[in-house]
């Protein structure tokens, strides 16, 4: 275990982290806005990553790929809000259950489309090479990961803190009472949110889907660890699900690096811990 | 008490009667009644919480994972539990996943709502993560198989003696939670329900009820656990995974929160679509997914408030009738 060992590890995590950050901040963005926990987000993933084959099936084109599987299932995210979860009001109980009928549906309709075989996305080749930095092999495939969920990132971040849409956002995050009173329209506000969720989820199935793959039974491995992100980092924060998202993939790697047979306990447990000590996360507003 | 005394002994004879005629199906049928009674212990241990507490638990499966590893470990490696000592076993089984139950809900307890929901996830994905990966102890991702069920005078290998071992614990456990939650301490979780700042003014400890209710969720989790295993004749992770607490929690909402018996109905609707529907038609799934859907928008309070639906409806359209039409004719 030398430092090489170290650095690829930390790399690895990194580029996860990257991929989470991509799931984790939609679904915290969704808890901030209408304190629904989202249950269909890892559906959103995986239908990402189905769509996203379906156009490189089609077109032949990967590029088309992204954005394409990303604004169709913000659509059914947009869709599924307006049309069942706003009619139901204020009852997050109700709303949570009616995310999981929604993501059985989800699981049976990719079964019949996309067949329950195994799938991956084949990026282009320009990015299946690696590039050598001070000795270490490093997939430019990651890399590009990470430049995505930096871009992401970065543009998230400043239209939450920069633009009058963004402050409104971060209006109804703190008091949603408040923000109508003043005469924000929280229920549109709740209705991109939960489009952009959506659109951010699938964004991390399309790119995942070339590192983890596409298969049914994805969408329930994505959603506790996308849990794990959002609750480490804080619920409703941007920065908070960024942190959060480095370290659950840090934890991931080198948990199942080192300790392989508790490798997710060391996953779940902190993160049931900083539950329990401070329910809004660590970087979480009061 | 009258319409409580009717709907308590129109549950016995339905249950009575289910006991006489499962035997004489077929064994698909009886094998199919005996998952749906173990699974449904479950699910009434989580109505306890959910519909008797309020607290909506989205970890219950740990508590049905430490149960039915427990039996299986002992069994498999030690050869315990295969004969009389199977009632230690099942008591060990209860008590461990109470000890469990007691030591997470240190840290649950603290949370409610949407919080109490999360951290019991993350808690329940810390169970499910050692099962995957403690390959020496739990066998990884293909689990523990069993070989056999118990034999003590009666043997359990035999369908219909299973079937009423299995319905004899489900009785004691309906009859030991209704128990519950008819004295005053189930009484007094209805109120931290209903509000529990008030229940906290009165000079309850709302903590100490809820965490006494959370171990006892555990335990009886524990049980459902054990008697799956036998069932199943195997535990993997897949027992423990979220998706089982979420069929646990759909499945209590389904039959009908704070009833109890529901839990044994949405167990029963969802394993016969499950287990049965999917030999028939491949679209099984949209059925299950869209009943979830319609019942938790139409009907809150699951498939048991379907009756007093009815005699609302009933009542309300014969008051109409009754009432003389006032209203001025249009012009």
């Amino acid at each position: 275990m030398d430092a090489r060992f170290w650095l690829i590890q930390a790399f690895n995590g990194i580029s996860y982290g990257a991929l989470l950050f991509l799931v984790g901040s939609g679904l915290s963005l969704i808890f901030g806005v209408m304190r629904i926990v989202n249950l269909a987000h890892g559906s959103y993933f995986l239908l990402g990553g189905y769509m996203a084959l379906s156009v490189i099936w089609v077109t032949g084109s990967w590029l088309l790929a992204i954005p394409v599987a990303a604004l169709t299932v913000a659509i059914i995210g947009l869709l599924m809000e307006r049309l069942f979860l706003r009619p139901l009001g204020f009852d997050p109980l109700r709303q949570v259950l009616l995310t999981v009928g929604f993501a059985f549906l989800f699981q049976q309709a990719a079964l019949d489309i996309w067949t329950g075989n195994p799938f991956d996305i084949e990026p282009p080749a320009a990015l299946t090479q690696s590039v050598v930095v001070g000795g270490l092999h490093l997939p430019l495939y990651r890399i590009f990961m990470i430049a995505v969920a930096v871009f992401i990132g970065l543009t998230l971040w400043l239209v939450m803190e920069k633009t009058r849409l963004g402050a409104t956002i971060r209006a109804t995050v703190d008091d949603a009472q408040m923000a109508r009173g003043v005469g924000i329209d929280t229920s549109r506000i709740a209705m991109l949110i939960f489009a952009l969720g959506a659109f951010l989820a699938a964004l991390g199935g399309v790119i995942g889907g070339a590192f983890v793959g596409v298969y049914p039974g994805l969408d329930f491995e994505m959603l506790p660890i996308a849990f794990a992100v959002v609750i480490i980092g804080g619920m409703g924060s941007l920065g908070g699900a960024a942190i959060g998202a480095l370290l659950v993939g840090l934890a991931d790697n080198f948990g199942k690096a080192l300790f392989p047979e508790i490798s997710y306990f060391t996953l779940y447990a902190p993160m049931a811990l900083i539950l329990a000590v401070k329910p809004t996360g660590l970087f979480g507003r009061e | 008490m009258a319409p409580l005394r009717m709907k308590v002994l129109i549950v016995i004879a339905i249950l009575a009667a289910a006991a006489l005629i499962v035997p004489h199906t077929n064994p698909f049928v009886i094998l199919l009644a005996t998952r749906a009674l173990a699974f449904s212990i479950l699910v009434m241990s989580l109505d306890i919480l959910l519909g008797f507490t309020g607290l909506a638990s989205l970890g219950q499966a740990a508590y049905l994972g430490v149960g039915a590893y427990l039996t299986a470990i002992l069994a498999a490696r030690y050869q315990i539990g295969l004969g009389y000592d199977f009632w230690l076993v099942a008591a060990l089984g209860m008590l461990g996943a109470a000890v469990l139950a007691a030591l997470f809900g240190l840290l649950a307890i603290r949370a409610s709502g949407v919080y109490f929901l999360m951290i019991t996830l993350a808690l329940g994905q810390c169970v499910w993560g050692l099962a995957y990966r403690w390959n020496s102890l739990t066998g990884g991702d293909n689990g523990i198989n069993l070989q056999h069920r118990p034999k003590f005078g009666i043997d359990l290998a035999d369908q219909v003696t299973f079937f009423y071992v299995v319905f004899g614990f489900f009785a004691a456990s309906l009859l030991i939670m209704y128990t519950l939650v008819r004295s005053p301490f189930g009484r007094s979780l209805a109120g931290i329900r209903e509000r529990e700042l008030r229940m906290k003014i009165l000079g309850y400890n709302t903590w100490l009820h809820k965490y006494i209710a959370f171990i006892i969720a555990g335990a009886f989790g524990g049980l459902a656990g054990v008697l799956w295993v036998h069932t199943a004749g195997i535990v993997s992770p897949e027992n423990v995974v979220l998706t089982t607490s979420v069929d646990a929690l759909l499945m209590a909402v389904l039959g009908g929160p704070g009833t109890l018996i529901g839990g044994v109905i949405g167990a029963s609707v969802v394993l016969f679509i499950r287990e049965y529907l999917s030999t028939l038609v491949h679209w099984w799934q949209y059925v299950l997914g869209g009943v979830y859907v319609l019942v938790i928008l139409y009907l809150p309070g699951g498939l048991m408030s379907i009756p007093g639906r009815i005699r609302q409806w009933r009542a309300a359209r014969s008051e109409a009738a009754d009432t003389p039409n006032l209203a001025p004719a249009r012009q």
